[in-house]
């Protein structure tokens, strides 16, 4: 028998999995080796104890403030919303963050428990870098080594990136198996860390892995919607009567934290959109497993949508944007599939180009591809609904780091 | 239950020497091949361990993901990982055999069709590297169910309670992992540690076949050799890889050295 899977209102969705880790019953979990089950268990209850540790929430708090730079501006694109017409677009510029993007939070947040377990080494994987970015300059800022794990054709093509965690003193290990991208530097980083648990604590770069993981991500990035909750309240008075949040779901980190305050309203008031990458208009290949119906697979050590063969071996992806280039997705946004609370679609590579375009053109905002993919689908709706809707995009990254496929790609910049 | 396994045990037992067991992949580096290394170092090796390679490995070394990358771009299928086990039997009803591998081509698969299929080419045991217990007791007992043995794996970072709870739920045979790495890693703890907790897994229950694994090499062997059975598998990757490099024959290449481990136990 099928059972119907329900959403819970009043409980974080991290917190809606049961015993074994499963997100209605069937995405997530820990498909782990044996020798991970102690270290992942240790990371559980560490976690559980610090997240209702006060001192240890002031100490979150304060570095999200103070190093982080919280809260990042909340804007309305005036210029974009009139030349589209339609629908209000405004931006969550979260890309003003230290460092450039989301990714930060759940660097910090990870750096902070290593040192709370009293653990001196760090690891964790990297596919655009900025991941890998990010929890070396938190690795640093906190007194850890760190070590980074990175296809070794993603060293080539995002140089900047590793030269700026070369510079904050991390060591970026190249890995030369399967595709050489990211989904084989997380299967390294896992099995350093199968080698190496006893001393070393992991950072997984997105809401995927093994449960824990998950849920220490999505709890990190969350500070996104407490603070665009505030701001709306103080733009409009309450929060209004239709809203749209557009977020780009590679793993899923950023649109979950971008929801998670708003996922106990009713769709008819915030429409949750999350944009996969759908790769170059004439390719097959995507990194979309939620918007192009991939099947429920084991990735990584969770069970999610994952574009896969058949027999079960993971597919190639292909996006111009290398942080949604990853073929599963976070078992949380499955869930929110399934239950039908948000809703999935793909923007191709050459719809984000675009989008990157029109508003860079229009705006003092230059996002990087990743949100670009979520710009296109604001501009493709936008048009389309009254000025009473708002549109909210979370620009989660800055263009700075795709400057040479822009330059490529668009023959200027 | 298939006997084959204990029946092994007790004939190493009876020589007074471990049980050795090989690990080679299917289909590395074809089908035949892999076919015929199986049959012929199998008359040396007590068990066979056939991987069913899958290309997002997260607890292999880079021995064992060259020789499944190289299997995967051969072509192989897990049509054909049945199909080479069943071969093998034709010729070696007795040896037991033993698919290893990830849960994600099982679940792609179908959990009973997979194991009707296991049934149906004689495959004794089954070692699934990221299902672990309690997650794995629902599949554990469908195999049961089957007359298919589910092996357990213990780690060093297994704790007592969970030890208890595994073994309890254990069949003929509990793979103990020797340290913590991934496959065909250097052998960082000392025998007389590896066979100190080797001892506290077989006291639990004495009638189960603990064997060890990780890092077993020509080298390292012999101080092993207290165990019930010992596992080599990335140096005889690392032989296929070698041979094929230096265009020698694979077969012979690898059939030495499971030959020469074998010597090392006698």
């Amino acid at each position: 028998m099928k059972l119907k899977m329900k959403l819970k209102r009043g409980i974080p969705l991290i917190d809606q999995h049961d015993q074994q880790g499963f997100w209605g019953g069937k995405f997530g979990g820990s498909f782990i080796p044996e020798t991970l089950k102690k270290p992942v268990e240790d990371l559980t209850k560490e976690f559980k104890q610090l997240r209702n540790n006060k001192e240890f929430l002031k100490k979150r708090d304060f570095y999200f403030k103070n190093y982080i730079g919280s809260p990042t501006s909340f804007v309305k694109l005036e210029n974009l919303s009139n030349h589209l017409g339609g629908a209000q677009i405004w931006a969550k510029v979260v890309s003003e963050a230290n460092g450039g993007a989301h990714k930060i939070y759940n660097a910090t947040v990870h750096a902070l428990i290593c040192k709370a377990m009293g653990k001196k080494y760090i690891v964790g994987d990297t596919g655009a870098g900025y991941a890998g970015k990010m929890l070396s300059m938190a690795a640093k800022k906190f007194g850890l080594k760190c070590k980074i794990f990175m296809g070794a054709k993603d060293i080539k093509r995002q140089k900047p990136n590793c030269d700026a965690m070369k510079k904050n003193g991390a060591e970026i290990v190249p890995v030369y198996s399967g595709s050489q991208t990211l989904v084989d530097a997380v299967s390294e980083c896992m099995r350093y860390w199968v080698s190496n648990c006893d001393n070393t604590h992991m950072c997984v770069g997105s809401t995927v892995g093994p449960n824990i993981f998950v849920k220490i991500c999505g709890w990190s990035t969350a500070q996104i919607s407490r603070e665009l909750k505030t701001q709306l309240k103080k733009e409009f008075k309450k929060i209004p009567n239709k809203i749209k949040l557009i977020n780009c779901v590679g793993g899923g980190s950023s649109a979950y934290g971008f929801w998670s305050e708003f996922i106990d309203f009713d769709k008819k008031q915030i429409e949750l959109i999350g944009v996969e990458a759908g790769g170059p208009k004439k390719s097959k290949l995507h990194a979309a497993p939620l918007s192009r119906n991939a099947k429920v697979g084991i990735l990584h050590g969770a069970a999610s949508y994952v574009c896969q063969n058949n027999e079960g071996q993971i597919s190639n992806t292909e996006s111009i944007s290398a942080g949604l280039d990853y073929p599963g997705v976070s078992p949380i946004h499955c869930f929110l599939k399934d239950t039908k609370r948000a809703r999935y679609t793909y923007a191709t590579d050459e719809d984000a180009l675009n989008a990157h375009v029109m508003v860079t053109k229009f705006e003092k905002l230059n996002p990087s591809l990743e949100p670009s993919h979520a710009f296109a689908e604001a501009i493709k709706i936008a048009p389309k609904l009254g000025k009473d809707t708002i549109i909210i995009v979370n620009s989660c990254g800055d263009a700075k780091k795709d400057r040479d496929i822009l330059r490529e790609r668009l023959g200027k910049h | 239950m298939s006997y084959l396994l204990n029946k092994a045990f007790l004939n190493a037992k009876k020589e007074n020497r471990p049980a050795l067991l090989t690990y080679t992949v299917a289909g590395d580096n074809t089908k035949k091949k892999s076919l015929e290394i199986l049959k012929s170092i199998s008359n040396y090796a007590d068990i066979c361990e056939l991987g069913f390679p899958h290309n997002t490995p997260i607890a292999d070394g880079g021995q064992i993901q060259t020789s499944a990358y190289r299997a995967i771009k051969n072509g192989i299928k897990i049509k054909d990982v049945f199909s080479i086990a069943k071969n093998f039997k034709k010729s070696k009803k007795n040896t037991p055999i033993i698919l290893m591998g990830y849960y994600n081509m099982i679940f792609q698969f179908n959990e009973n069709k997979f194991l009707d299929k296991c049934k149906k080419s004689y495959v004794d045991g089954l070692i699934v590297v990221d299902l672990p217990y309690p997650e794995n007791k629902s599949f554990a007992s469908k195999c049961k169910k089957n007359g298919i043995n589910f092996i357990q794996l213990v780690s060093p970072t297994t704790s007592q309670i969970r030890l208890k709870k595994i073994i309890k739920d254990s069949h003929d045979m509990v793979y103990y992992i020797s340290m913590l790495s991934t496959t065909g890693g250097k052998l960082k703890v000392s025998p007389k540690k590896i066979l100190e907790r080797y001892n506290k897994i077989k006291n639990q229950n004495k009638s189960k076949n603990v064997v060890i694994g990780f890092g077993i090499t020509e080298k390292t062997i012999k101080s092993l050799k207290k165990a019930d059975g010992l596992v080599v598998g990335s140096a005889i990757c690392k032989e296929i890889s070698k041979s094929i490099e230096r265009r020698q024959n694979t077969v012979t290449n690898v059939t030495n050295i499971v030959k020469r481990l074998r010597n090392k136990i006698q």
